[in-house]
Parts: structure tokens; sequence; C-alpha cells
């Protein structure tokens, strides 16, 4: 008995809410990789054991699974919290905002850069919550100088939007160049 | 001094200056709004940076590097929420001043222990070159190889009450390194038949996920808040004649600074931690610690403001970054094929020079600024914390898509971007990740490189400093067995801390 509490002391800690749902997740995700690795890797004959492609991601696999087991017994040693799926449940949310800043890369080849900066930066300030005139305003010239630092004066490189074809000569050249 | 010369050639050119000067100010800012930090501020500007002369790109990232912990003192101290990670010991005595009406002497107090700091540690820089120059040389692959396993020790034993955690993630960041095409065998690893994995996943995407977009994510599932600051009035150099008083603490402080910023993993929180457990201890008032102690903010600031010059000296001498913010740098070197390590002081001496003088030069400019604009400063930081989401997802695509123009990589950043709000949520640490993924690069290559010199495994030992790395890796782990073992007599296990989740910012 004295060396099973000896056990949980070693391992028992302050966790957070859902740590033991990212722990299982750790570790499934540790294992499957590891169970890849004679599918994903090859192994060369004749080679020196660390030459081989294989080492690396076998001595990664199974020290990220060493430890995710440990981080999971930890886990399910160390007191239980309350709040664990509404943690998870907060987590499946930001998958929402993950989504929108694809929608937005994937928007910026057609739209281009200016008006879908401006557009996606209103959609969201919209969607989280603020309607304020001043707010609004804020957004719209901080995505206009976002666009002229790293597009007009870094130029870095953005693909220019396919809607810029449709403008007027002049000012599609201008566009298609700065914004 | 003709070195220090070359060096301050190469600065004496208008972009370096502009550079220079946007990456100071630009970071004083950045450090003073809680919620941003420097890691989100550097890995958004990097793809940006690749554009630009090597000098050019890395005095901006080095000025936003060095000056964020000047600004992230502002926050701590008015409204006890730290600007930066680094300056979560700052608030512990900044704040209990501000209460106590003493605002203005602590923002003083803060800014001269971390211009004492900040110039301690680069005068520390410029004195131990020539030893750098002299011992880098020295290192071949095993020394390097050996050097890098400790820094991935060291990474995963600095996560104190996460280790097995940090032990997880700085294996996933070696495998993340692992995939992709095998640059020597040309073999395939575990790109399951994906061609956009064949070329590996890229650095920057993972550390635009983890700090920058995990960040937004963050800010914008959590409720709104604005974060209100009262101005401060009197002359801010007050601060200067007080920090005289306390010279001891000061420089004991500043060297602790120096040290550990030196030794790759371990950085600004155990520098912090240290000083301030020293300054307490030697403390003829032990009991006003957290209560609002000069002493106690001199500690902090003193040390943590000393970090990124001694964290230059593993990058540039060994190319081994100790903690994130000089792994995102590590990056910049190597698009512009200068490698760090011991030949960068042979080929490139006038670079390392000029980054040293740029180093210097910051701290003058972030100084000079604070002084005149701490006011409008607390002006700035009350930017509502879900528009500051919105900002830093718009600002995120410019750096992940900037690339290779790839919405792959956008919707990779993205699945970083959940899995880092998942581990800041629980309070676990990313840089195990992306320190994984440098070092297990270097890794790699330095045993593949090393391996026809060895016939039998104790030969990776057989040279002075591998011998003396090695003795140093056991030494790492023998004392982390005691302390755990002392702890485990002792019954003390560690209460929850927000240290990791700041390191994200």
């Amino acid at each position: 008995m004295s060396r099973v509490r000896t056990l949980q002391a070693l391992f028992k800690r302050y966790r957070r809410p859902g740590d033991i749902v990212f722990a299982w997740f750790a570790l499934i995700v540790s294992l499957f990789l590891l169970s890849q690795l004679f599918e994903q890797t090859a192994f060369k004959a004749g080679g020196k054991l660390p030459a081989q492609p294989r080492f690396w991601p076998a001595v990664s696999l199974t020290g990220m699974s060493f430890f995710a087991a440990l981080h999971l017994l930890g886990s399910a040693l160390s007191e239980r919290l309350d709040g664990r799926w509404r943690e998870v449940g907060l987590w499946i949310a930001s998958l929402e905002y993950a989504a929108w800043f694809i929608a937005y890369a994937a928007a910026v080849p057609y739209a281009g850069y200016l008006p879908a900066t401006i557009i996606f930066a209103l959609l969201l300030v919209l969607r989280v919550g603020y309607r304020s005139r001043m707010l609004l305003l804020s957004t719209l010239l901080s995505a206009v100088i976002i666009v002229l630092l790293f597009k007009t004066l870094l130029q870095v490189k953005l693909p220019a939007g396919q809607i810029y074809e449709v403008l007027p000569d002049g000012l599609r050249q201008l566009m298609l160049n700065y914004f | 001094m003709e070195n220090l010369l070359a060096g301050a050639e190469m600065l004496a050119r208008w972009d370096v200056m502009v550079a220079l000067l946007v990456g100071s100010i630009g970071g004083v800012i950045i450090g003073a709004i809680p919620g941003v930090g420097p890691a989100v501020a550097i890995a958004i500007l990097l793809p940006a940076t690749f554009s630009l002369d090597p000098i050019v790109g890395l005095t901006m990232l080095l000025g936003i590097y060095g000056s964020s912990m000047y600004g992230g003192a502002i926050p701590a101290i008015l409204i006890n929420t730290p600007g930066t990670a680094v300056n979560a010991l700052t608030s512990y005595d900044g704040y209990p001043m501000t209460k106590r009406g003493e605002g203005h002497r602590a923002l003083s107090l803060a800014y001269s222990a971390s211009f004492f700091g900040g110039i301690f540690g680069i005068l520390c820089l410029i004195l131990l070159s020539p030893v750098l120059a002299l011992i880098a040389p020295m290192f071949g692959s095993r020394e390097i190889f050996l050097a890098a396993l400790l820094g991935i020790i060291l990474v995963v034993l600095a996560h104190r009450g996460q280790i097995f955690a940090a032990g997880m993630l700085a294996m996933f960041g070696i495998f993340l390194n692992t995939i992709g095409l095998d640059a020597f065998t040309y073999t395939q690893r575990y790109t399951f038949g994906y061609s956009f994995l064949s070329s590996g996943i890229n650095l920057i995407v993972v550390v635009l996920g983890l700090f920058a977009l995990s960040q937004a994510f963050f800010l914008l599932t959590a409720p709104d808040s604005s974060p209100e600051a009262q101005p401060v009035s009197g002359k801010l150099t007050s601060g200067f004649r007080e920090l005289m008083g306390h010279k001891r603490v000061a420089s004991v402080s500043a060297s602790l600074g120096v040290m550990m910023g030196m030794i790759p993993g371990v950085g600004e929180f155990t520098a912090q931690f240290m000083s301030y457990t020293y300054a307490q201890k030697s403390s003829d008032t032990p009991d006003d610690f957290g209560k609002g102690a000069p002493e106690g903010l001199i500690a902090s600031e003193a040390a943590n403001n000393a970090v990124p010059a001694a964290a230059m000296i593993p990058l540039l001498a060994l190319g081994i970054p100790g903690e994130a913010l000089t792994a995102m740098m590590l990056s910049v070197f190597y698009v512009h094929n200068v490698i760090p390590g011991p030949q960068l002081f042979q080929n490139n001496i006038d670079l390392v020079y000029g980054l040293y003088l740029a180093l210097l030069l910051l701290n003058v400019i972030v100084i000079l600024f604070l002084l005149v604009s701490t006011n409008l400063l607390t002006k700035i930081i009350r930017v509502p914390t879900r528009f500051l989401g919105v900002l830093i997802l718009i600002l995120s695509f410019v750096g992940v898509y900037s690339l290779r123009n790839s919405l792959t990589d956008c919707m990779l950043a993205a699945g970083f971007g959940v899995l880092g709000l998942i581990l800041k949520r629980l309070n676990l640490p990313v840089v195990p990740i992306i320190l994984g993924m440098v070092l297990g690069g270097i890794l790699e290559v330095k045993l593949r490189s090393a391996l026809p010199r060895l016939k039998t495994p104790m030969d990776m030992i057989d040279r002075p400093i591998s011998f003396i790395i090695f003795v140093m890796i056991l030494l790492v782990i023998g004392l982390h067995l005691r302390t755990l073992i002392r702890e485990i007599k002792a019954h003390q296990i560690d209460d929850d801390h927000d240290l990791h989740d700041t390191q994200m910012r």
C-alpha cells in the first residue's frame, strides 16, 4: 500500500481540466505513429544504425510514446477536476477560427489581398461581437495599413487577386503590383 | 578593435538603422501590449525579413527580442499583467509599489535595472568573444551533437512539474523534423503518400501556428477585456540613482542572466527565479518581497534583460539556439546561407560584431524612447483583446502564405494553432516542440557526419570538449534526480503556475 502511495506522490501534479483527454489523445497518436514505423520508413542494408533513415523517427516516436504514457499516468493519478468536457468544447470551438483563417487564405488569390483582408477583418470583428463604429473604423484602418505595409512597402510575395483582371488597364496594373 | 570597427561599418547604413529603430521601438510597443509578445511578432515578421539583407533582417528581429522586455514591465507594474512572459516576477513587487502610489518609482527602477542588465550582458558578450573565437573551432560534429543533446535534455528538465509533457513535446518536435524526404538516402519518411509532406514540415509554419495563431485563437475564444493603465507623472531618470544603492543585487542578477542565457534550454525564467531568490535571501528585509521590494524588481529586470545578449553566444558560436526566439533567428541565418557556428567567427566576424553593436544601440534607443513615451504607451496598451486576436490572425496569414503561397501550409499552421491553444489552455509548454525540431535536425546531421570517425561508441567522448559536455549531461541528469528524490522525501509537489503559457506570447 505504501509503495502505491509513493508512486502516486511521484506522479501526482496539479492539472488543468481536460488534461487527461489530451494525454489519451497524445498517447494514441504516438502509438499509431510508432506502429507505422516499418511502413513509413526505409532500412538501407549495410549502413550503420544511426545513419539509417529509420533511426531518428524510431528514437523520437519511442521517446514520445514513453513520455506520453508517463504523462497519462500522471494525469490519471492526479485529482479529477471539474469542467473537463467544457474545456474540450472550447478546443473544438477554436476550430471555427481555424476555418476562418483557412477561408481567408483561400479567398486571397481570387478576391485580392486588399479586398479580402478588409472584408475578412470586418466580418470577423462583427463575429466576435464588436458593433461600435469606432472599432469598425479602426478595423478598416488596420486592414489597410497591414496591406500597405506588407504588400505595397515590403513587397512580400503574395498572389495578385484574379478579380483585379476585370479592372481598367491603369488601375489593374497598380492593384496587381501593390495591393 | 578592428573587428568592432568592421561591425560599426556594417551598421552604418540607413536601412540597418531604420530596421534597428523599427525593431527596438516596435519591440517596446509589442512588449507593452499584454497578449502579444516578441514570439508572436518575430514569427509574423520572419518571412518578411527573408528578402532583406541578413544584417537588416537580423537587427530588426534582434531589436524586437532585446526591447520587448522593457515594454513588458509597464503593464506588469501598472496593471499586474506581465506584458511578456519574462516580466512575470516584475509584477510581484512592481504592482504593490503602484498600489501604494509608487508606480513612477517602480517604472523608473525597472527601466534602469533593464538598461543595466542589457548593457552588462552585451559587455560580457564582447569580452567573451575572443575566447569564443578561440574555443568555437574546437567544436566538431561530435561536440555539437553532444551540445545539442544537452540542450534537449535541459529544455525538458527546465520545465519542472511538466517534465513528462515537455519530454513528449520535445520528442514530437524531433519527429516533425524527420518527416519528408531524407536528404541522405532519398527515402520517404512518414509522408503517407502525400506529396506535400515530401518537402517536410516547415519550421516557420509550425512556429507561426504554435505562437501566433494559437494566441489569436486564445484571444478570440476568451472573454473580451481592455487593460486600463493609469499614466504616471514625474521624471523617469530617478531610478538610475536608486539603482546605484543596489549595485550588488543588480550585478549578481545580471551575471545570473548571462550565465543562464548561455546555457541552451534554460533562459530568462530560470535566471529570473534564481536572481529573485538570491535577492530575497540576501536582503535585510526579505519579508518585503512580493509586497513592493525595490530589490525584487531590480533582480527580475536586470536578470531577464541580460539574457538576450548571452543567448547569442550558443547561437553564434555553435549554431545552437537556446530558446524559441533564437531558434526563429537561426532560420534567418540559414535562408541567407550564413551558417552560425565556428566558421562564423572566421568568415563573418564583421556580422558578429555588427550584431553586438546593434544590441548595444538598441538598449540606448529603447531607454531614450521610454523616458519620453511611457504615458503614451499606457494608452496604446488599451487595445481590446478580441480585436487584437483579429489583427494577429490577419498578420499570421502574411507570415504563412508569403513563404511559398501554399494553402496547405495555412491549413497546417491552423492545425498547429489549435494544438498551441490546447497546450496553452492546459498550461503545457510549446517551446520544447520548436527546440526539438531545430535541435533534432542538428542531432541527426551531426551524428551522421561524426559516424565515419567512430569505431566504438567511446570514440564519441574521446576529445576533451566532448568529454566535458558528456560529463555535464551526466551531471545535469544526476542533479535532477537528486532534487527529485529530495522533493519526494519532503513530500513537496510543485504548485501550479502560469510559467509555460506565458512563453507562448
